[in-house]
Formats: structure tokens, C-alpha cells, sequence
């Protein structure tokens, strides 16, 4: 690790991390012009899709097409209830959930229920939930959920979604597990010799008092990762969701980010 | 352990290792070079061998993080990060001379001294503190000097930045810092108050006007936590010499509440920096400890600590600013005296904590000719003082929170801006000047003053009446 004056950055990876996208397009697009503003080379798509809001089937086809150039794209909760109707859910997300089936074509319902639950590359792992067991979507909601995922895998580096809210978790040998809410868009240093579980936070339903939209950048050369926030069009996110016969709260949520 | 092997001429990442600088309990510091680097590095190795202190390499980690996000003249440059798989180290700026510590062989030192070099010291710790970064272990050996004359912080292994994670606090349950210097919240285990610093500022300033350390130097947490109810001797009781006015810096200071301390490093500066402006209170004139029945009612009814959190910390700066308030008491109308002296009274109801100098530029024609001394050119300069404690009367500011200045000289323009740079002035209130002959001849002061200002600036304009 060099300082950037010192050495032309100019191979430096730049992933953008998008999680739980939650067919909200308005947020979509806008961290996707973000994140390509902030100059991004490659995607990753934690997961959840679709679910909650009112364009599932043009949130699944875009990200089909941005798999198709070679994106990262996983699968979350909502994305496997699509094809596997019974799972357990409570009754908002259940109707959503019931509603979005009807509006996704074929091929994007294939597209959803093909993709892996989680992605291995070079010294990062990406899984929507915690990846002790990818499959029971368990949410990492404190440093203990955190170390069981740390201990479950060997990246030194992973990114979660699932929870809507960002958090950073840190683990260096057999220590305690730390614990960080980010205040700001500094970058921060995921310094080598410790291992590193962020969670991204959410791309189209934010649920921690902000209501613009959630994603990280993280620059592979240098180790910086980025808590980024985007304003988006919340107010023609929510009035779709209305206009669809949604349930209002899925609407009212957004303007809030709770 | 690889660190254990160095030697003069080994290269590390281009690195080429010279001399052993200094041994220390947690670090080994070589200087090295690099042909592609033109000004003198070293290298920072931590000792990592077992039984060490955990909190070493933690430190080491928390300097390695903080390290590359700072800039200015008062912290060392950064170069390179080492790995901890292969070797970890720091490579940073080498800055000339020794720290202050090698002072402590000849105190106690003289006020105006001591002022001097605390006023440098607050300015290096505004410029950290604007940075976001609590530095947390502020002594002696951790403050160097440039050759232009600016302090330098150096050692960061148990700062924190209130933007970063901070690995220190989850990782131990101790306080750690260097006994002498705690604040008492950092002694309770508070990591990111600002003004935690502003306290071991106060005991080093304690410490060279004295020669004693006020609270000693325990050992153990029982004595630690001593300071929290026992105040120290007065420095006026330990050396004469000492003015009131140091004495009121030194015990603001060392106040436990860090409320009750100066709310920022800007507004300890400048108060250093002119002790003949600095407000006296009783801090000034104590001359005695406090009776003992006082301190056991405070051991067992503490003081306050009104500490803020890490997501505060910023906004407790930020309701602190240096306010310019530049009055016009010529050619300004009681109309706009009035809206300017509501907006500065917004000002303090927002910001309680703020800071504001009242300034009024007495405009002389040619500086070499004037002399400011002559008797009408000084009872000129005191008139204006009492027009602005006048035209200042209705405001309700903390105590010593307002404070006058009469500038004099050519350009009002240069004599507001001048004074806003070189006294860390955050924000400048003024009135525009009515559209008049006036100000198209000689051009709008506050125009100029707004283009070239190194802060925020607030024009405060009359709104003509509806007709």
C-alpha cells in the first residue's frame, strides 16, 4: 500500500457493491450513474432484486443485462421466493412478493431463480446474508452475527446486504469483533492484516433514517472502501408503488428511509 | 521476527535502511531513503514479539489508518504503508531537530515562553481537530518543530479518527494514554471529544510554568482517577511569576467538565497568543487548592462530564466558531446597526459557544505618517472601543465571549481580512454600505471582503421598507 501521490493508481480495481435493490428503478438508476460517475469498472448485485417495489421486471432484466457484460449478480431472500411461492415472509412482503410474481416475465423468473448465492474473487467474498449458511438468510446485526460469519468463511474481505442498514465489522487474529456505523463518506483503509465484513447498505429501500440510496465503492489496490449515499426520485418510486395497488406503506417508507 | 534482522542496507519496497534512529517500547525508528523521495523519511517498525502489549499493534494498525488521511504543516508526511504479512511499517516525513521533551531539563520556563510555545501547539491541534482526528496522547516528546516555526504532532497509535472505525476502543477495556497527561473522560474511557486534547495541552502548559506535573504521574487507575475530584495546586502558588492571565489559560484548561473547557483549539490559540486579552475570572486569582470539605463533596457528588459522542464530535467544533463582527460606526445607518447586531444575536442563541470580536477599522491615511500614539490618535482609538461596547450592549454572550478591537489602518478591507487569517476566524458578519455616492467612488468593503475571505461571510443589507 503506497500513498496515491506517490504511485500512478492507474490499475487500481474499482468494484461498486449494490445491495437489495428492491425493484425501486428510480434508485437503481441513480446508483448505477453514480457509481460509473465515480468511475467503477466492475458491479456486484448482492441480491434481493425484486420485492417491495414496482418495477421488478425492469430492475431483473437490467441486471440481467449487466450480468450478460460480466457483472457479479447473487441471489437474496426475495429473488428465491419468486420461484418457490410458500416461503415464510410477513403479509406485507408477502403480497408484494405475491404481486411481483405476477409481473415478472419467463425469463427474467429464470434469470432470478438461477443466480448463486454467493461469489468468491481473489481476496473477497460476496453473499447477501451471512454466509455461516447462505441458504437461512440470517441477517448480521451485531459484532456476534458478524464473528460467525468471519469464523464460516476465509476472505479477507466480504460485503453482505440483507440488512438495509451499513455497518463494518473487523476481526484481527483471535481478537474481539469490532463494530462501526459509518458517518461519512470517508474512505476507510481495510487494513491487510485484519479481516473485513462490510454491509452494504440498501439500494432501494434504505432503513436507517436516510432515505437516499445505499451502496460502497472499494478500490482493490489500495484497500479503501467507500460508503457512498445517492439522492434519487423518491417521490415518483413511491407514487408507482401506489399506482401498482401496493401496499402504502411500501411507498410512505421511502421518504423517511426507515 | 523479520524486524528483528534489519540492518543498515537492506532494502524494503525500494526502502534502503540506514541508521538505528531510536529504540522504543513499541517501535523501532530507522531513517532510510528512496532516490525518487527529496526530503529526509523514516521508518517506524513496531516490536511485535510475544508477551507485548496487544494495544502496540492495534496502535500500530490505528497510525497506519490515520496517518495517510492527514495534510498540513502540522503532522509529518506520509509515504508508504508496510504489510503485515512481510514487514509492517510506517514510512513518514523526518522532521529536523528534537520534540520539546529535552525542555523538562530547564524548568521552569518563562510565561511569555510558554505562552508561545502553547500557542503554536493549540494552532497544530486546531488543524488535527479540523481533520476530524482527537490525537489523545498530546506530551512533550509528541511535539516537534519545523524550521519555519510550526508545530508538529507526531505519534498517532492512540488517536482517533471520528470518521474511521476505532479499533482501540472495541478492542480493550483499559483507558490508554500517558498518565500525566489524561483527560479525565479519557480516563472514564471517552475516545472522542476534541477538547480531551485542550486538557493535556493545560497540564503541559501547567508543567513548564511550573516544573511540576499537577497531577503527578500515577500509576494505577485509583490514581488515575484522582484528578477527577482533586484539583491541582494553583501554578501561581507553585511560581509567582506566573500573570493571572496564564493562569486562567492553564485552569480553563484543566477544567474536569470538558464543557466548561475552551470549546476549541482555535479559541485557546488566541487567547495564548495575547494574554493581555484574556478575560479574567476567579481562575485567575486562586491562589489555594480547594478547602477540603469542597473536594469531599466532590468525590462523592462528581463533577459533570458532559462528553459528546463520536457522531458529535464535529458539531461540537462546529457551535464553536470565531465570529468577526465588522462594524461601521461612520457611515452606517442606526438601521443597519441594529439588523447587524439581530443577526449577531441569532449567532449566539445558535451558537452558544462561539467566540466574536467586534472590530472597528480606524482608517489612517498613511501608516508611516500617522502615529497612533500621539494623544488625539490614542483618545481616537479608545472612543471607538467604547462605541463598539456601546453598539455590542444589548447583546447576551457566556462570559469573556465577546471582545473589542479597533484596527487601524489603510485599506478596511485588508485590516478585516487580515485579521480573519491570523486570528482562525470561522465566520465575518458586516453591514453593506447603503448605495450611495460613497460606495461607488471608493467601492463596496464588503464586496472585497467576501471575494477574498478565508471563511463564511454574511452581508447584512436593510430591506427597503414596502412603499
Amino acid at each position: 500500500m503506497v500513498s496515491d501521490d506517490l504511485v500512478n493508481a492507474g490499475n487500481a480495481m474499482r468494484l461498486a457493491i449494490l445491495s437489495d435493490i428492491h425493484a425501486n428503478r428510480e434508485a437503481f438508476e441513480a446508483v448505477l450513474a453514480a457509481a460509473a460517475a465515480a468511475g467503477a469498472e466492475r458491479l456486484v448485485l448482492l441480491g434481493d432484486i425484486v420485492g417491495y417495489g414496482a418495477d421488478p421486471e425492469w430492475c431483473a432484466e437490467r441486471a440481467r443485462a449487466l450480468a450478460a457484460e460480466g457483472a457479479v449478480v447473487l441471489q437474496g431472500n426475495h429473488d428465491e421466493a419468486v420461484g418457490k411461492p410458500g416461503a415464510t415472509m410477513n403479509a406485507t412482503a408477502a403480497f408484494a412478493l405475491e404481486w411481483t410474481r405476477r409481473q415478472l416475465g419467463a425469463e427474467a423468473r429464470a434469470f432470478l431463480a438461477s443466480l448463486p448465492l454467493s461469489a468468491r474473487e481473489g481476496e473477497c467474498l460476496f453473499v447477501h446474508a451471512d454466509a455461516s449458511a447462505p441458504a437461512s438468510w440470517n441477517y448480521v446485526l451485531d459484532a456476534a452475527d458478524a464473528g460467525a460469519h468471519l469464523a464460516a468463511c476465509e476472505a479477507r474481505v466480504s460485503f453482505c446486504g440483507h440488512v438495509h442498514r451499513p455497518a463494518l465489522y473487523s476481526l484481527a487474529g483471535a481478537g474481539k469483533v469490532t463494530h462501526f456505523r459509518p458517518v461519512s463518506q470517508t474512505p476507510v483503509p481495510l487494513l491487510p492484516q485484519r479481516r473485513w465484513l462490510a454491509v452494504v447498505g440498501s439500494v432501494g429501500q434504505p432503513r436507517d433514517g436516510n432515505p437516499a440510496a445505499a451502496f460502497c465503492l472499494y478500490d482493490t489496490e489500495s484497500a479503501e472502501l467507500q460508503f457512498r449515499r445517492v439522492a434519487y426520485d423518491v417521490e415518483t418510486a413511491a407514487e408507482k408503488i401506489r399506482a401498482a395497488g401496493l401496499p402504502a406503506s411500501l411507498a410512505d417508507r421511502l421518504a423517511e428511509g426507515r | 521476527m523479520t524486524n528483528a534482522r534489519l540492518k543498515p542496507g537492506d532494502v524494503i519496497d525500494g526502502f534502503v535502511i540506514e541508521d538505528l534512529a531510536h529504540v522504543g517500547g513499541m517501535a523501532r525508528i530507522w531513517t532510510v531513503s528512496r532516490p525518487d523521495i527529496d526530503f529526509p523519511i523514516l521508518m517506524k517498525v513496531p516490536v511485535i514479539g510475544e508477551g507485548d502489549d496487544p494495544a502496540a499493534i492495534v496502535g500500530f494498525e490505528m497510525e497506519q489508518m490515520i496517518l495517510p488521511r492527514l495534510s498540513g504543516p502540522h503532522v509529518p508526511r506520509f509515504v508508504a504503508n508496510g504489510d503485515f504479512a512481510t514487514l509492517p511499517y510506517i514510512v513518514m516525513e523526518r522532521l529536523p531537530g528534537v520534540s520539546l521533551y529535552p525542555l523538562l531539563e530547564r524548568l521552569p520556563l518563562p510565561p511569555d515562553e510558554v505562552a508561545a510555545i502553547g500557542a503554536k501547539v493549540a494552532v497544530a491541534l486546531d488543524s488535527l481537530h479540523r481533520q476530524n482526528v482527537v490525537h489523545l496522547d498530546l506530551k512533550p516528546s509528541n511535539v516537534m518543530f519545523r524550521e519555519s516555526g510550526e508545530a508538529v504532532l507526531i505519534d498517532y497509535g492512540l488517536a482517533r479518527h471520528v470518521h474511521l472505525p476505532d479499533l482501540m476502543d472495541e478492542q480493550f477495556r483499559l483507558p490508554y494514554g500517558t498518565a500525566p497527561y489524561m483527560a479525565p473522560e479519557q480516563v472514564l474511557g471517552t475516545r472522542s471529544d476534541f477538547r480531551s486534547d485542550l486538557f493535556a495541552l493545560g497540564v503541559m502548559l501547567y508543567f513548564f510554568s511550573t516544573g511540576e506535573r499537577p497531577f503527578g504521574d500515577p500509576q494505577r487507575m485509583k490514581g488515575l482517577k484522582r484528578r477527577l475530584w482533586r484539583d491541582p495546586q494553583p501554578p501561581r502558588a507553585r511560581n509567582s511569576a506566573i500573570p493571572p492571565a496564564l493562569q486562567e489559560v492553564i485552569l480553563h484548561c484543566l477544567e474536569v467538565n470538558p464543557a466548561w473547557r475552551y470549546p476549541t483549539a482555535a479559541q485557546l490559540a488566541i487567547d495564548l497568543q495575547d494574554l493581555s486579552a484574556v478575560k479574567l475570572t476567579a481562575r485567575a486569582e486562586k491562589m489555594k487548592r480547594d478547602p477540603l470539605g469542597m473536594v469531599l463533596k466532590r468525590r462523592f457528588n462528581p463533577v459533570p462530564i458532559e462528553t459528546v459522542r463520536p457522531q458529535a464530535a464535529e458539531a461540537q467544533l462546529s457551535n464553536a466558531p470565531i465570529v468577526a463582527v465588522a462594524i461601521d460606526l461612520l457611515g452606517g445607518t442606526p438601521e443597519l446597526a441594529d439588523a447587524l447586531r439581530h443577526t449577531v444575536a441569532r449567532i449566539i442563541e445558535n451558537t452558544p459557544d462561539a467566540r466574536i470580536a467586534c472590530l472597528n477599522v480606524l482608517k489612517i491615511n498613511r501608516i508611516a505618517i500617522d502615529t497612533a500614539l500621539d494623544e488625539a490618535g490614542r483618545n481616537k482609538h479608545v472612543m471607538r472601543l467604547v462605541e463598539l461596547r456601546n453598539w455590542a450592549s444589548g447583546l447576551k454572550a457566556r462570559e469573556g465571549a465577546i471582545t473589542f478591537h479597533v484596527l487601524e489602518a489603510v485599506s478596511p478591507a485588508d485590516a478585516i481580512l487580515d485579521y480573519a487569517r491570523e486570528n482562525y476566524v470561522d465566520h465575518i458578519v458586516m453591514g453593506a454600505r447603503a448605495e450611495s455616492s460613497m460606495r461607488s467612488m471608493l467601492g463596496s468593503v464588503s464586496g472585497a471582503v467576501a471575494a477574498h475571505a478565508p471563511c463564511t461571510v454574511t452581508v447584512v443589507r436593510n430591506r427597503p421598507r414596502p412603499a
